[in-house]
C-alpha cells in the first residue's frame, strides 16, 4: 500500500526451475510495479503455473531470487509467505468444501489473527472479540465480492463462476499486497468471466497489485496494464497488450498456435 | 457456520448430574455408575483422538501408550515416592506432551500417514518397557498399591464421587474442546482436512497445528491414564496394548468422526459392550464387534453421531 506506484513489489530473478532432466523455467525476469495488473500467458506447458507456485513458496527454485518488497522470499514456507502479503487461488478450485461459504472467508483472517488454542478453548474475552471482528471483516469481503447473501451456504455447492469468485474472496482476506490468480476465468460462462473481470480490476483499485494467469485473451487484454508471454519456461514477450497482440513472436509461439486449432 | 449448540451440552450436563440418581434407584442399572466412570475416562482419550482424526486427519496408534504414560507416571510417583496425586497427573501429562512432540515433529511435516506408523512402533517399544521394566513397573504383574484420589480434604473413595470427578473433567474438556474448533485453530484444522495446500496458502502453518493437536490429544490421554489408575488402584501393562489402541479407533468410527458428539457416544457405546453388553457372548464378543463394527459402517458412515440427520431425512420425506 505504501510502495511508490513505480517501485516494483515483486522481482524475479534468475529464476530457474529443474524437475528431473526437464527445465520447466529458465530466468524469466521481471519486475512488478505495485497497483498494477500484470498477466502471464503462453502455451499449456509453458512454465505458468510452476512460476506461481515458486512465488508462494510451493515449489523452492533451483537457483534465483524472488523479492518481495525488497525481501527475499524464495525459501520461505508458502503460510511464511502468505503472512508477508502474498495470496493466491488455484487452477483447479480447492475450496473448504466442509465449510460455508463465510467461514471459508473466515479462514483468510487466519494471518491476521493470531488467538492462541489456549485462548479459543478458554474463550477468553479477546479471543471472543477477535472472532467477532474476523466475521465482520469476512462480511465485508462477502459484500464486496457479491455473495453476501449467500454466506451460509456450503461452498461446495455453489456453481463454479461463484466458487471461483469465492477463492478470489478468501484470498482477499489475508489483506494482501499481492494476489496471484491462476486461471480465475477458466471454465466460466460469459457473464461470469464479465464478473470476474470486473472484480479484478476493483482489486486493483484497492491498491493490490495482481498477477494473473489466464487463458482466456479476451480478459487478458482487456484487464492487464502488462502482459508477459512464456513459451518452454522462456520469457519471449513482455510489454503493454496492444504491443503483446502484435507480436511476431507471440503469435507464432501462443496465438498462431491457437489460430490452428481453431 | 458450525455452531455446536448449547442446548446439547446443557441436556448432557443434566444427564452427567442426573445418572447416578437414577442408577440408585433401579436395581437392573444400578453398577452402571461404575460403568460410565470407564466411560468418561475413554472418552477424555477419543476426544482428543477425535479432534485429531475428524478435524486434523490424522491417525494415531499410539494413544493406548499414552494412556499408559499416564496411568503408570501417577503410579510409580504416588506409590513409590508418595508424591501429590494432582501434581503427578500434570507431570504425566508433561511427559506425555513431550513424547508427543518428539514423535509429531518428524512425522507430521510428511504428508500421508507417517504418523499412525510412527506411533504404531512407539506404541509397541512402551508396552514393551511397561513390562520389561519390572523394577519400576511391576512387570507384567502390574503394580498395585496406588493411592485414591482426595479433593480439599474429602477422599473420592465411591464411585459415585469418582464419577463425578470424572465426568466434570469430561464436560469441561468437551467445552474446552468444542470452543476450539468453533474458533481460527477450529478452521484451521477443518481447512487442513480439506486441502493443505489451501489451508498453507491461506497462512496456515499446517505442521504446526497438527503437532498442536497431536500434543492435546497425548495429554489428554494421559491425564485419562491417570484418572484410570488412581480409581482402580492397581494397574498392569494388557490395559495398553495394541488392541486398546485399536479400541479407541473403533470407538471414534462408532461415534462419527464428523462429529466432536461421536466422541463420546463411541466411548459409550463401546464401554457398556465391552463391560456388559457383549458378557453374554462369551469368546464370540469379538465377532459381534466386529459384526457391529462392520453394520455401522455400511449403513452409519458418518458414525452414530451421524444418526440425527438421517432420522431427520426420513421425516421430511
Amino acid at each position: 500500500m505504501t510502495a511508490q506506484p513505480e517501485h516494483p513489489i515483486l522481482t524475479l530473478e534468475g529464476i530457474v526451475k529443474v524437475f528431473g532432466g526437464l527445465t520447466a523455467l529458465y530466468k524469466p525476469d521481471c519486475s512488478i510495479p505495485a497497483g498494477t495488473i500484470r498477466s502471464i500467458i503462453g502455451p499449456n506447458g509453458a512454465g505458468k503455473t510452476t512460476l506461481f507456485n515458486i512465488i508462494t513458496g510451493v515449489l523452492p527454485p533451483t537457483t534465483g531470487a524472488v523479492s518481495f518488497k525488497g525481501r527475499r522470499i524464495e525459501r520461505l514456507k508458502p503460510h511464511t509467505i502468505a503472512r508477508q502479503g502474498i495470496s493466491r487461488t488455484f487452477q483447479t478450485v480447492e475450496l473448504f468444501t466442509n465449510m460455508t461459504v463465510l467461514e471459508n472467508v473466515m479462514l483468510g483472517r487466519h494471518p491476521r489473527s493470531r488467538c492462541s488454542m489456549l485462548a479459543s478453548g478458554l474463550r477468553l474475552p479477546n479471543s471472543r472479540k477477535e472472532e467477532a471482528r474476523i466475521e465482520s471483516k469476512a462480511r465485508d469481503i462477502l459484500k464486496f465480492i457479491g455473495l453476501a447473501p449467500k454466506f451460509d451456504q456450503p461452498a461446495g455447492g455453489l456453481p463454479l463462476g461463484e466458487q471461483k469468485i469465492l477463492e478470489i474472496g478468501r484470498a482477499l482476506a489475508t489483506e494482501p499486497e499481492l494476489i496471484c490468480l491462476d486461471e480465475p476465468a477458466a471454465g466460466l460462462n460469459e457473464t461470469e468471466t464479465h464478473v470476474a473481470s470486473s472484480l479484478i480490476r476493483a482489486i486493483r483499485e484497492r491498491g493490490i497489485t495482481v498477477l494473473l494467469v489466464e487463458h482466456d485473451m479476451r480478459v487478458v487484454m482487456n484487464i492487464s496494464d502488462e502482459i508477459m508471454v512464456l513459451n518452454h519456461g522462456q520469457k519471449i514477450a513482455e510489454g503493454p497488450p496492444e504491443e503483446i497482440r502484435d507480436d511476431p513472436k507471440v503469435i507464432e509461439a501462443y496465438l498462431g498456435d491457437e489460430d490452428r486449432h481453431a | 457456520m458450525l455452531r455446536i449448540g448449547k442446548l446439547p451440552i446443557a441436556i448432557l450436563a443434566g444427564v452427567i448430574i442426573m445418572f447416578p440418581w437414577v442408577a440408585r434407584h433401579v436395581t437392573l442399572i444400578e453398577h452402571y455408575t461404575d460403568i460410565m466412570v470407564f466411560a468418561g475416562i475413554y472418552s477424555l482419550i477419543t476426544i482428543g483422538l477425535s479432534l485429531l482424526m475428524g478435524y486434523a486427519g490424522q491417525i494415531s496408534l499410539g494413544h493406548a501408550a499414552f494412556f499408559g504414560i499416564g496411568a503408570y507416571s501417577s503410579a510409580i510417583l504416588t506409590a513409590r515416592f508418595g508424591m501429590n496425586p494432582w501434581g503427578c497427573m500434570l507431570i504425566g501429562a508433561l511427559l506425555a506432551a513431550v513424547m508427543a512432540l518428539l514423535i509429531g515433529t518428524p512425522s507430521l511435516k510428511l504428508k500421508g500417514h507417517y504418523l499412525a506408523m510412527a506411533t504404531l512402533a512407539f506404541g509397541i517399544i512402551v508396552f514393551i518397557v511397561f513390562n520389561e521394566e519390572t523394577e519400576w513397573t511391576g512387570g507384567p504383574d502390574g503394580m498395585s498399591g496406588i493411592p485414591g484420589l482426595a479433593l480439599a480434604g474429602l477422599a473420592l473413595d465411591t464411585v459415585e464421587k469418582y464419577y463425578y470427578l470424572v465426568w466434570t473433567i469430561v464436560l469441561g474438556v468437551f467445552i474446552f474442546t468444542c470452543n476450539i474448533i468453533q474458533s481460527r485453530s477450529g478452521r484451521a484444522l477443518r481447512a487442513i482436512h480439506v486441502s493443505e495446500a489451501a489451508a498453507s496458502a491461506m497462512g496456515v502453518n499446517v505442521a504446526r497445528f497438527k503437532v498442536m493437536v497431536f500434543i492435546y490429544s497425548a495429554m489428554l490421554a494421559s491425564l485419562a491414564g491417570s484418572l484410570y489408575a488412581h480409581y482402580l488402584n492397581f494397574i498392569n501393562p494388557s490395559t495398553f496394548d495394541l488392541f486398546f489402541a485399536i479400541k479407541l479407533l473403533i470407538m471414534i468410527s462408532l461415534g462419527g468422526t464428523h462429529s466432536i458428539w461421536g466422541a463420546i457416544i463411541g466411548a459409550l457405546l463401546v464401554a457398556f459392550l465391552s463391560f456388559e453388553w457383549l458378557h453374554f457372548f462369551e469368546e464370540f464378543e469379538i465377532l459381534v464387534y466386529g459384526a457391529v463394527l462392520l453394520l455401522i459402517t455400511i449403513f452409519l458412515p458418518e458414525g452414530l453421531a451421524g444418526l440425527p440427520k438421517i432420522v431427520h431425512g426420513w421425516f421430511r420425506k
